[in-house]
């Protein structure tokens, strides 16, 4: 029999016993949305996972040190390569360099100093730090209030949470909950803001060191002038989350734009040990952060970057580990999805065992008037395929509702506790025709028992039954 | 099973030829059924042999003994045996799915098989909504539609009326007439099978116990009334 002849059969034969039919369908599809809810949720899980670490930033980064830097002196990996003190600089030339690295999308100067802000006359001292354009990004910056830098060198701030509540008076006590961010940035946007800061400005031993030749720079005497400055900034947003999340208690809770911050020259902690170092015009950093395209080039860029003389820090291999979880996750939900499924191909088993009984004489007549074995075993394998894609596209519809009540559920918790809405649901195309073709298997193994029984009656007998 | 064995045709040499028209004839459980049957190749002997056009059916596999069914037999009952969820162009239709012809085709030969059975206008009919009668007619234009060179009637007049059955038998004698099909027709009606069959085999208990050529049937000019 043909194909299409065949499936046509099917759906007629189908559709005589509609209501016992219907049910076994709507059981392979609750199966099957039971399946794909459970992996849209493993899916989606993983998804978000990655996409917040993606990013936190943490992943497609490699901190840059200077092996001068002796904070890091006796850490294992940094004893190859040229001796700390004959290392090259992490200088302006440096940090180009690496910009020019194949993967490397930026490569920025990590610029922090503690320092004094004056707000309404009160001063508050706390760690500032500058921020590159590309972290408009972050995932620090969804949920903020107010908005990113206007330019890159624009006069204006952002502010963490914890120290905007102290700029407004509002201390936290434990168990209290937080207040909502909108209500602590609202009389703060606008707002001036005064910093205090040390610019460093260098002497060169009276003007005379100018002239004097090169080979003389490493006897040069070289000294430099402390100049404070005060600096009005506008307050433009306040943010919830951390972006300096990696950087424990160094971490800053102003921020400036970075190219604002560079142009301060402001005196940095690591000055002091320069001091004892000849130094050049050429501004020296302290870290340089360089950021890759995708987290599986930070090996490379890593690697690269030592060859230069650096040291290097990274995590890489907390993403290897967590879609190792995830791999175990989507199985275990899998598993559990697939048993609703295996229930419903015994409905199939069921139904289709009863179809025989109901139409053992119809097949008897069918083999009396030329069907095959063959032909009869399609048949019925046929019914069991329509029951199976059917349950299947409708489960994959269910599943996909489900998942989507639940997600507008999740965000509207979400919501309530003040966090920016989430898809956690994530129902990819590959899942959607995986859970449909997963269906069709199972109904078709479970027709191959009715089917062979069915394709085995004998004729005489089957004619026999009333 | 095991038990018992029935021997339901027991010892039976029979030749048939082309283009006879033979009424199997014996009381209930002679056997007649049974040989048709095996003549059908809806079962197999235990042993013996029957052959058609030469070919021994008894040892084909049961795909070729589909085939068999399917291109060179046609079959009619006294039940009708129509598929009860099908129209009748649906029924008629179905042999030529399994011979996998075309729709098209299928539609038009099908439409064909029932004018020449008086059944053109009760295509979408159901078989429930038709009489006995038309029911039979639909089962004819079935077994027909395939060409086969053999029909086997398996009592079909037995569920009719005398005058219903009569209709239904001259369709069968126009076909073993003018289409030249071989019919092998099983009945307990002796005066059914005077009238229409040219020979007449009687079978009891499983064996043949007479077989004679019939004089007295009434030629096909003289039927059409």
């Amino acid at each position: 029999m043909k194909t299409s002849d065949l499936s046509e059969l099917a759906v007629r034969n189908l559709k005589e016993s509609l209501l016992r039919n219907s049910l076994t369908t709507v059981g392979i599809s609750v199966g099957v949305a039971s399946l794909v809810a459970m992996l849209a949720l493993g899916i989606g899980l993983q998804r978000l996972a990655s996409r917040r670490l993606k990013a936190s930033g943490l992943f497609d980064t490699v901190v840059v040190t200077s092996r001068r830097d002796l904070r890091s002196f006796s850490r294992e990996q940094e004893m190859s390569g040229p001796a700390p003190a004959e290392s090259p600089a992490l200088d302006e030339p440096a940090r180009q360099k690496m910009e020019k690295l194949a993967n490397v999308m930026e490569a920025y100067p990590d610029i922090r100093f503690i320092t004094e802000l004056r707000y309404q006359d009160k001063a508050h001292l706390t760690m500032v730090s500058g921020l590159p354009t590309s972290s408009r990004s972050n995932d620090a910056f969804d949920s903020m209030q107010g908005a990113f830098f206007s330019s890159p060198t624009a006069a204006e701030v952002i502010l963490q949470k914890s120290f905007a509540e102290e700029l407004l008076g509002r201390t936290r006590r434990l168990g209290d909950n937080d207040a909502p961010l909108a209500d602590i940035a609202k009389p703060l946007l606008g707002q001036e803001l005064v910093m205090r800061y040390s610019e460093r400005v260098e002497n060169l031993a009276g003007g005379e060191a100018a002239q004097s030749p090169p080979s003389d720079e490493e006897n040069r005497e070289a000294s430099y002038s402390i100049v404070s400055h005060r600096l009005p900034l506008k307050i433009v947003g306040v943010t919830d989350l951390d972006p300096e999340s990696m950087r424990g208690q160094f971490r800053a809770r102003v921020f400036l734009p970075l190219q604002l911050a560079q142009d301060l020259h402001v005196l940095q902690a690591g000055n002091v040990r320069d001091t004892t170092r000849a130094f050049s015009r050429t501004p020296q950093y302290a870290t340089v952060a360089v950021k890759v395209k995708r987290a599986r080039d930070v090996p490379a860029v890593e690697d690269a970057i030592r060859k230069m003389g650096f040291n290097t820090l990274s995590i890489v291999d907390a993403t290897r580990s967590m879609r190792q979880f995830f791999a175990i996750l989507d199985l275990f939900l899998g598993i559990f999805g697939s048993l609703a499924l295996a229930v419903a191909s015994i409905g199939i088993i069921n139904t289709l065992v009863m179809a025989i009984l109901e139409r053992r004489r119809e097949i008897g007549i069918m083999k009396a008037i030329g069907a095959s074995d063959s032909d009869v075993k399609r048949l019925f394998f046929a019914e069991a395929g329509v029951m199976g894609v059917a349950g299947g596209a409708f489960g994959v519809v269910l599943g996909w509702t489900i998942g989507r009540l639940i997600n507008i559920g999740t965000n509207i918790y979400l919501k309530r506790q003040s966090f920016p809405p989430e898809q956690i649901w994530a129902t990819p195309w590959w899942l959607v025709g995986g859970a449909i073709a997963f269906a069709l298997v199972v109904s078709l193994l479970s027709g191959l028992y009715p089917a062979a029984r069915a394709a085995g009656l004998d004729p005489v007998e089957a004619l026999r039954y009333e | 099973m095991g038990e018992t064995l029935i021997r339901a045709v027991d010892g039976i040499s029979l030749e048939i030829a082309k283009g006879e028209f033979v009424a199997l004839l014996g009381p209930s459980g002679s056997g007649k059924s049974s040989l048709l049957n095996l003549m059908a190749g809806l079962d197999r002997p235990t042993s013996g042999s029957i052959l058609v056009e030469g070919r021994n059916i008894s040892e084909l596999s049961r795909n070729e003994l589909a085939q068999y069914r399917l291109k060179a037999v046609g079959m009619v009952f006294q039940s009708f045996n129509l598929i009860a969820s099908m129209n009748v162009i649906e029924n008629v239709e179905l042999p030529m799915r399994f011979a996998e012809i075309d729709r098209g085709d299928r539609d038009r030969l099908a439409r064909e098989a029932l004018q020449r059975v008086g059944l053109s206008g009760r295509l979408r009919h159901r078989p429930a909504e038709l009489s006995g009668g038309e029911q039979q007619r639909t089962a004819l234009a079935r077994a027909l539609i395939n060409r086969p060179q053999l029909l086997l009637a398996d009592e079909p007049t037995g569920n009719l009326d005398s005058q219903t059955g009569m209709e239904i038998m001259d369709l069968i004698g126009e076909f073993n007439d003018s289409l030249g099909m071989t019919v092998v027709m099983v009945t307990h009606e002796r005066s059914l099978a005077e009238r229409y069959a040219g020979r007449m085999v009687f079978l009891a208990d499983g064996k043949l116990v007479g077989d004679q050529a019939n004089v007295r049937a009434v030629p096909v000019q003289k039927r059409r009334r």
